[in-house]
């Protein structure tokens, strides 16, 4: 069996099994679900705060030592 | 100001107006990417979140936004597909023909289904916009991005590899 053959044999055989979706149709309007959507805002961090995670950071690197100090404190 | 320009200046009236223009479409490609109503809308708005949020990059002079939002809605589906291969079953949502023998049927489809499953995504979305919704080749090249050669390609691995599975199952898919 050629190849063009295998191919057209199985896209029988899986439409058959699937039948194509051409014409469907969303059962509702998705709008207000857009809506809910774009009003959901993302969890957003202010850039000062990863300012402060980077300077501890940049800290604790350039001074290791300083780390059981800062864990004491915890 | 055209609705385009006024979409991607941010005007949120420009984009209701696009989205009560282009959800049906956005959906119709989707649900026939995923095979599943409910994850086809949710996508759907996936999708048009996915343009708003990236709406300054749209380009209202050279852009045609049914290509850019099938575009989208293709990456949308691709990665719900990626996520979703191997937890869910396909939808029955639209149930298969049925024909002949109903024991050897349902074997047959349980099989196919598997094996169909089993496929990766990219190889799962040019075989179902190809094989199934005969969708030419450029369409499907344009929406995933892709090359219509990279197309041909993909449908002639999925065609091996499904008839790998089926033939390993023992299975002999004749059509009849």
């Amino acid at each position: 069996m050629t190849n063009e053959e295998n191919e057209k044999e199985l896209q029988a055989l899986l439409k058959r099994e699937f039948p194509p979706l051409q014409n469907a149709e969303p059962q509702r309007d998705l709008w207000p679900q857009m809506l809910r959507r774009l009003d959901a805002q993302p969890l957003r961090v202010p850039w000062f705060d990863w300012l402060l995670a980077a300077a501890v950071a940049a800290a604790l690197l350039l001074f290791p030592n300083a780390i059981p100090a800062l864990l004491y404190q915890l | 100001m055209e609705l385009l320009e006024r979409f991607a200046a941010g005007d949120p009236e420009a984009f209701e107006a696009l989205f009560r223009q282009h959800q049906k479409d956005v959906y119709r490609w989707t649900v026939r990417i995923v095979r599943d109503t409910g994850a086809a809308e949710d996508l759907t708005v996936e999708t048009f979140w996915r343009i708003y949020r990236a709406r300054e990059r749209f380009d209202p002079a050279a852009g045609n936004f049914r290509a850019w939002a099938r575009r989208i809605a293709t990456n949308a589906a691709l990665d719900y597909l990626r996520h979703a291969r191997k937890e869910t079953e396909l939808s029955e949502d639209y149930p298969a023909a049925t024909r002949g023998d109903p024991a050897v049927r349902s074997e047959l489809r349980g099989h196919l289904r598997r094996a169909f499953l089993e496929l990766s995504a990219k190889y799962r979305l040019v075989a179902t916009l190809a094989l199934i919704e005969d969708e030419p080749y450029d369409q499907i090249a344009e929406a995933a991005g892709i090359s219509v050669a990279l197309v041909k390609v993909r449908v002639f691995r999925a065609v091996r590899m499904l008839r790998k599975k089926l033939n390993y199952l023992g299975v002999e898919a004749t059509v009849k």
